[in-house]
């Protein structure tokens, strides 16, 4: 199974440390009794303190993030800095109290008969493929916008790098690198913005190669109860949250652009 | 801190707000301890209409200042599918089952009662009147005398607890809420969430799929705890208060104002025990000031 129950009940945590990596800031905490995740799944995260009163009075609702690392009683995340709620977390102070609700969500499944994972990120979207890799090893093709981004990369193992200034790396898009690869026997497993999954998904489909993808949407709950954060699949809307974040790429109609 | 609500025995006063908790769902990402720590009274499951229903267009949510606009849409299986799928599976909750259910006729909310009024596993039944009848064009709950209708025709389809779960966007909700009583009504419920719109932060369209949406959590408490009191004193049937309650304070506050029962909604969503823990924080209000009287 690729998914690990969540204690049902949102746990205190400890912030440990807030670093940088490149572009993106890493989070480290205590998950206190939380048991070990899945590749790919993910967790609501919240700070127990001044969590709210931000522009527009925002952060309200906790956010999804994937893990990074995990190691028994510990989680590691990285953040991008994209709004209220990223930057809260990216400010927060060792012995800071964290919400943590988690592990949530369907993780990646082992490759079908015969194929060999080929790992495919783009931007923060690398961080599931991070414990994926670990588990289950195969190279990673990683695309960032430039170099500061794309220090990220040291993250991971086996990494062809790639950006969009060409500042390190393949100067070039992710995709481009991942079309020369899908003659080999492979299943790709890929997260990152949305154009991107959306390139992949064609790209693998048309292929008849097998693609897990993990997607992001806007979420308030985590855990299926408020129906918000669904995607068009051939079955009509899923919750990204429950019966994703990994979707087989040819059950979806389209990967949604915002 | 048992409660009874409309006839039905509750081990507390605090029940989930429809739409806002999914058991079916939560066994699948927390397992059987949902069963076991079930945080809520009572489980109010999500509006069932006749046909299924996809929901609207994502996105779907907007994070407000201090709440939250939802534009979901209420997908659904169906009746048949709600009944097959879903009801076999809510039996095994360890609290009554009070079922949600909304037409775009007054048939066809007639042919939901009588359907699920029959089934055994369903305590009560929640009629969500915050939608249009299409014969009419009015929203059926937003007019004393549409709503007064619709009870009239669907009282006599079953003796369970019927619970009009009343709309904030009318006029005088406390007209609705009596008409609701006279015409048979065992209790009322509020508030449903309040209209809203976001604009998308670059392009100015609207932000939400279906370009309007409801407004929940604390962004509306004041107007639910105003609106819940003023219908407590209008009606003599039970009203189950809700909107934006985070605490057992906010709780405390909707059961001073008139309310035999709370309902928490978007509040679980960042706490999915936070019935629980808001029914603890309510009981040691209670003992605190039994305490203080005593002195
Ligand atoms: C399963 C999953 C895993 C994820 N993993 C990671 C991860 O490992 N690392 C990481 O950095 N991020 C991750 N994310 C994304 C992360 O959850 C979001 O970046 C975060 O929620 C943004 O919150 P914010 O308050 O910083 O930004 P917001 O202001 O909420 O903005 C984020 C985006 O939401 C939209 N938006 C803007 N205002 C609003 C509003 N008021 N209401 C609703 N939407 C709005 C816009 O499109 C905006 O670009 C993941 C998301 C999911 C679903
Ligand atoms: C995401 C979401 C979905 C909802 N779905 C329903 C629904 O299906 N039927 C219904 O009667 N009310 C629905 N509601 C309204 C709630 O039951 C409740 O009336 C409202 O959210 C106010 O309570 P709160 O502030 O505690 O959330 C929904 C609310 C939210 C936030
Ligand atoms: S985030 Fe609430 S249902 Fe998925």
């Amino acid at each position: 199974m690729n998914r690990t129950l969540a204690p049902f009940d949102r746990r205190r945590g400890e912030v440990e440390q807030v670093d940088r990596v490149g572009a993106y800031l890493r989070l480290l905490c205590s998950d206190p009794g939380g048991p070990a995740p899945r590749p790919g799944q993910f967790y609501m995260l919240a700070l127990a303190a001044e969590w709210g009163g931000g522009a527009d009075e925002r952060p309200y609702l906790p956010r999804a993030f994937s893990y990074l690392r995990h190691e028994p009683g510990r989680l590691e995340f990285l953040l991008e800095d994209v709004g209220p709620g990223t930057h809260r977390l990216g400010a927060a102070r060792p012995g800071e109290g964290i919400w943590l609700l988690g592990p949530l969500g369907a993780g990646f499944a082992a490759p079908r008969e015969g194929r060999a994972p080929l790992l495919v990120g783009g931007g923060i979207g690398i961080v599931p493929l991070a414990p994926l890799q670990a588990d289950m090893p195969g190279p990673a093709l990683l695309g960032f916008r430039d170099a500061a981004h794309a220090a990220a990369g040291e993250l991971m193992a086996d990494v062809t790098l790639c950006t969009d200034d060409g500042s390190a790396g393949h100067h070039g898009l992710v995709t481009e690198l991942l079309a020369a690869r899908l003659d080999e026997p492979v299943e790709v497993y890929a997260c990152g913005p949305p154009a991107m999954l959306e390139a992949v998904r064609l790209m693998t489909t048309q292929r008849g190669v097998p693609a897990q993808l993990a997607l992001e949407s806007g979420m308030a709950c985590g855990f299926g109860a408020c129906f918000g954060c669904v995607v068009p699949t051939r079955d009509g809307y899923v919750r990204v949250c429950v019966d994703g974040p990994v979707l087989e790429a040819s059950d979806l109609e389209a990967v949604p652009a915002h | 801190m048992s409660t009874e609500l409309c006839g039905l025995e509750l081990e507390h006063p605090i029940v989930n707000a429809s739409g806002t908790f999914d058991a079916i769902a939560a066994l699948r990402t927390f397992g059987d301890e949902v069963l076991e720590r079930f945080p809520f009274a009572a489980f109010v499951s999500k509006t069932i209409t006749l046909k299924p229903r996809q929901g609207n267009p994502p996105p779907r949510l907007w994070e407000t200042a201090g709440g939250l606009i939802n534009s979901i849409g209420l997908p659904n299986k169906g009746l048949a599918g709600y009944l097959e799928h879903d009801l076999p599976v809510l039996a095994r909750l360890p609290v009554p089952l009070i079922v949600n259910v909304m037409g775009f006729t007054r048939e066809e909310v007639a042919t939901l009662v009588a359907a699920v009024a029959e089934r055994d596993e369903v305590a009560g039944l929640e009629l969500n009147v915050s939608c249009p009848n299409v014969e009419s064009g009015l929203i059926m709950g937003a007019d004393p005398r549409e709503t007064a209708a619709l009870v009239h025709r669907v009282r006599p389809l079953t003796a369970k607890p019927l619970i009009v779960k009343l709309t904030p966007n009318a006029t005088d909700p406390a007209a609705v809420a009596h008409a609701a009583q006279e015409a048979g009504a065992d209790g009322v419920s509020l508030v449903n969430t309040l209209r809203g719109m976001a604009l998308h932060p670059r392009t100015g369209a609207p932000w939400l799929g279906a370009r309007t949406g409801g407004v929940s959590g604390p962004a509306i408490r004041a107007i639910a705890l105003a609106q819940v009191a003023q219908v407590a004193e209008r009606v003599s049937v039970p009203v189950v208060g809700m909107g934006g309650v985070e605490t057992g304070a906010h709780a405390h506050a909707l059961l001073r104002a008139g309310a035999a029962a709370v309902a928490v909604g978007t509040e679980t969503f960042r706490d999915p025990r936070a019935g629980a823990r808001i029914a603890a924080e309510l009981a040691d209000i209670g003992r605190d000031r039994r305490v203080s009287a005593r002195l």
